[in-house]
């Protein structure tokens, strides 16, 4: 007999990085409109999803984040031209990644929010944040316990974009 | 170990109202060096600023958050208040807790304890906060206009009359871009040259404007203030400064080319001043059409010269110089619809003509002095046909947008036409009838009574019978099918971006929308200004737009210029890249990322392990970084950091959050 956990009461603590330009003024005018959403979110505001490393990603998750947004511009719209086609890149790629070590698909999202879509901010928050306390708290994976471990620092680097092939001289 | 300070607002009852302050305040008490703690009614009025200093000054505060409403708010408000503390402005963070939490949350428990969330990253974040400053910047008051429509003119002649000198780049052999082309404008009517060409005359003159005609722009580089241009002069094979302008050369001259200025309507010759009214008013030689310089034969305009002014021998030269500001004008051209349009004959009958080539047999100087005769046998068309939105707003064959002008010239055209052709009939094709703007619903009601007749539906097809041009096509308001037997076909096509948009863009990091038009920084507040410093938009380039549209915005991007020239330096980004570099592996990753060519790679020498080491380490300029932070994750080593959002300040953010 399986038995369904019910996980109505549980807060999630999900952190989103939104840059500055986009995401955020778009959370200004929801705040502007008194739009209501789940309190279980918290920004942490960068100035391009660009400036988002990986491994912060990954340090939210290992101490304890049940979910992580990354939001940038639509695409075409960076305030800095192209960053958010690198975050883009980089985060898909790094998201399969988490998924391989067993990390739930939803627990990770990339988002793109612009500042006049408020709406659209509230119903992702809200979305995401509902999908988070459906699934329950995180549980890390043998897999994940691993790669958050020692893999952090050479495998995140290497999601990097390397617009040069040359091969990665480590520093002493 | 630092001494922060946490203020709390009430924002009157915005955020005391649903977040308990006083014990959010308390709680900010138990962070890691907090050592002062505060709330009040408006931290942003003068009191409250005010109270803010004075705590500065009794706690020996060295750092502070502010939670308030959104940085996007007050960021600017408190770090200017800072300046007269001894507390550096950029050792500060703001905690969003109006527009993230006193205003969605309704729950007073919930926001309170999310509010408390937040000031802890801001309290973690301002921890590692270290003082930053800026640079000044000198500014190059020259300014640098590349194209010489009526946008660039106009931009020219004003930021010259504020008193700087300006370079006017254009590439072919005279100013007046297509406006000069056109024979009267809408919606007054005025002849086109006569209120163009005394503004060209103005450029032309201006003591403080340096045309360079024939020209491109080869090279920028540098940044606001500081812009190196290098500028190609193609050879005119005249010199300038002893031609006279008499035009003998020309009326003797054997070879005949078609004349770009009369859209292929008409004849030049191989040397040549495009129009009577050209700036400069002095010929050019096209060396791809004279017989002296494709065979060594004729060089009769050589022997005609009074004063010796042909230099078979002349070469394209560059310069570079330095500019401050730069506007950049180069307008539109017409989208090539004999590629696109197959069903319209695509280029076969001679009788189907664009607008611009329409201009021109309307215009009085122009191939048929003003007659409107078909190319084809010179007959005057009794029946004319004029197709709208051809390649405007149809995403299956040409751009999706709305080329703005079109509805416009179109009833121009045909009230024109109807005045000038005895008992002629013009029939327009349609879409829709977008006549917004002052006088201009009225230009085109008046065109309606002058017996234009407006068919609402698209041409689906084109073809010659009995010697007429018949298109058929669909009146969508009666829901019936129509042919018109056509003696002349007129297409008023898309603008579409100058040749050179992509080119000059990518170069100047500016960036470009999905039809290659140049892209302004805010669609609304700031219209002509780009995302790079320095770099200001006028006319077409940035869009379809007629002349009116274009003149303001030239205006207002010279404006915008005088306004960057009024000051003698500039203050720099303070929050931008910084690399470490013992610990730079010289990989130019942040070299190859960056969107502002801000980072170059250097060469250093010094010791390292005590030998002498030589590599290169990059280098970040803090003139160009915007920022942006792209170039600190492409960062494998671990070198680049940004300032005021660096790697430790964003992991002590999560790690509050997460654990404290
Ligand atoms: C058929 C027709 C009729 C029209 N009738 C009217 C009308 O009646 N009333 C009205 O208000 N508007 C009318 N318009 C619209 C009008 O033509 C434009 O609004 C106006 O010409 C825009 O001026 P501009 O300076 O932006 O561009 P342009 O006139 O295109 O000028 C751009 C200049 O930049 C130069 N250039 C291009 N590339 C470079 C480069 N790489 N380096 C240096 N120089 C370069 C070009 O040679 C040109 O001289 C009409 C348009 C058409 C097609």
């Amino acid at each position: 007999m399986s038995v369904v956990e019910s996980n109505s009461d549980f807060q999630p603590t999900v952190l989103a990085f939104c840059c500055h330009w986009c995401t955020y003024s778009g959370a200004d005018l929801a705040g502007l409109n008194r739009m209501n959403y789940p309190a279980n979110i918290r920004l942490l505001r960068v100035p391009c999803s660009g400036r988002v490393n990986p491994q912060y990603v990954l340090t939210a998750f290992n101490k304890g984040c049940d979910g992580v947004l990354v939001c940038g511009c639509h695409p075409g719209d960076c305030h800095y031209v192209s960053g958010n086609y690198f975050a883009k890149r980089r985060m898909m790629a790094f998201k399969r990644l988490l998924e391989y070590t067993g990390l739930e698909p939803e627990r990770f999202q990339i988002r793109w929010i612009s500042g006049s879509e408020a709406g659209k901010f509230r119903d992702v928050v809200t979305q995401v944040c509902e999908e988070i306390r459906a699934l329950g708290p995180l549980k890390h994976s043998a897999s994940f316990e691993a790669f958050a471990e020692q893999g952090a620092l050479g495998t995140v680097n290497a999601l990097t974009p390397a617009n040069k092939a040359e091969e990665v001289v480590e520093n002493d | 170990m630092s001494r922060i300070g946490v203020f709390v607002c009430h924002c009157g009852s915005n955020i005391a109202g649903t977040i308990d302050v006083e014990q959010l305040a308390q709680a900010a008490r138990e962070f890691p060096h907090v050592v002062h703690t505060d709330d009040y009614k408006y931290i942003c009025s003068d009191t409250g600023q005010q109270s803010i200093k004075d705590a500065i000054a009794e706690h020996k505060l060295d750092r502070i958050v502010i939670a308030s409403c959104s940085p996007r708010m007050h960021e600017l408000t408190f770090r200017k208040m800072l300046e007269s503390t001894d507390v550096n402005p950029y050792m500060l963070e703001v905690a969003n807790i109006r527009e993230q939490c006193s205003w969605v949350h309704k729950d007073k428990d919930v926001g309170t304890k999310k509010a408390i969330d937040l000031v802890k990253m801001a309290a973690a974040k301002v921890d590692h906060d270290a003082p930053l400053f800026t640079t000044a910047i000198p500014i190059n008051k020259r300014a640098l206009v590349i194209g010489g429509g009526i946008a660039g003119m106009q931009a020219a002649l004003d930021i010259a009359d504020a008193g700087y000198p300006v370079t006017l780049v254009e590439k072919e052999p005279s100013l007046g871009g297509k406006m000069v082309m056109l024979d009267k404008t809408f919606p007054t009517l005025d002849c086109s040259a006569c209120i163009c060409t005394p503004k060209m005359a103005d450029v032309g003159s201006h003591p403080l404007i340096t045309i360079k005609t024939l020209s491109e722009v080869e090279q920028i580089t540098g940044y606001v203030g500081n812009f190196e241009v290098t500028i190609r002069e193609k050879a005119k094979y005249v010199d300038y400064d002893s031609c006279t302008g008499c035009g003998l050369c020309e009326t003797k001259c054997p070879s005949k080319v078609t004349s770009e200025f009369n859209q292929g309507l008409g004849l030049r010759k191989a040397i040549y001043t495009p129009f009577a009214q050209a700036v400069p008013n002095k010929p050019t030689i096209d060396a791809a059409h004279c017989r002296k310089l494709l065979e060594g034969k004729c060089g009769v305009c050589e022997k005609v010269c009074a004063v010796n002014a042909i230099r078979f021998d002349d070469v394209d030269t560059t310069s570079t110089e330095t500019y401050g500001a730069i506007i950049l004008a180069f307008g539109y051209q017409l989208i090539n619809w004999q590629e696109l349009y197959g069903e319209y004959g695509g280029g076969l009958y001679q009788d189907v003509i664009h607008g611009l080539q329409f201009e021109r047999l309307l215009n009085a100087s122009g191939p048929t002095e003003g007659h409107i005769q078909r190319p084809s046998d010179g007959a005057e068309p009794k029946t004319l046909a004029i197709i709208k939105c051809v390649g405007s707003r149809d995403p299956h064959k040409g751009r999706s947008y709305c080329s703005r002008a079109c509805c416009m010239y179109a009833a121009k055209h045909a009230h024109q036409y109807l005045d000038k052709v005895d008992g002629a009939k013009c029939f327009i094709f349609y879409m829709d009838v977008r006549c917004a703007g002052k006088g201009y619903d009225e230009f085109y009601m008046n065109t309606q009574h002058d017996g234009a007749t407006y068919l609402r539906g698209r041409v689906s097809k084109i073809y010659e019978e009995n010697g007429k041009l018949v298109c058929l096509g669909e009146d969508t308001l009666s829901g019936s099918q129509v042919r018109v037997d056509a003696d002349m076909v007129v297409l008023e096509t898309a603008m579409v971006p100058a040749d050179d948009a992509n080119r000059i863009g990518s170069m100047l990091g500016v960036t470009r929308d999905k039809d290659l038009w140049l892209s302004e920084a805010h669609p609304k507040l700031r219209p002509v200004e780009t995302n790079s410093g320095g770099i200001y938009l006028a006319g077409t380039c940035q869009g379809p737009k007629d002349i009116p549209d274009t003149v303001a915005q030239a205006s207002a991007a010279a404006m915008k210029v005088a306004i960057l020239f009024n000051k003698d330096e500039l203050e720099s980004n303070a929050m931008i890249a910084q690399s470490n570099s013992s610990l730079c592996n010289s990989c130019g990753a942040c070299e190859a990322i960056c969107p502002y060519q801000a980072i170059t790679l250097e060469e250093i020498t010094r010791r390292e392990n005590s030998v002498m080491v030589t590599r290169k380490v990059s280098k970040v300029n803090p003139s160009l970084c915007q920022g942006c932070g792209a170039c600190t994750v492409a960062c494998r080593p671990g070198a680049m950091d940004l300032k005021g959002f660096s790697d430790e300040q964003i992991m002590r953010e999560v790690d509050a959050l997460c654990q404290w």
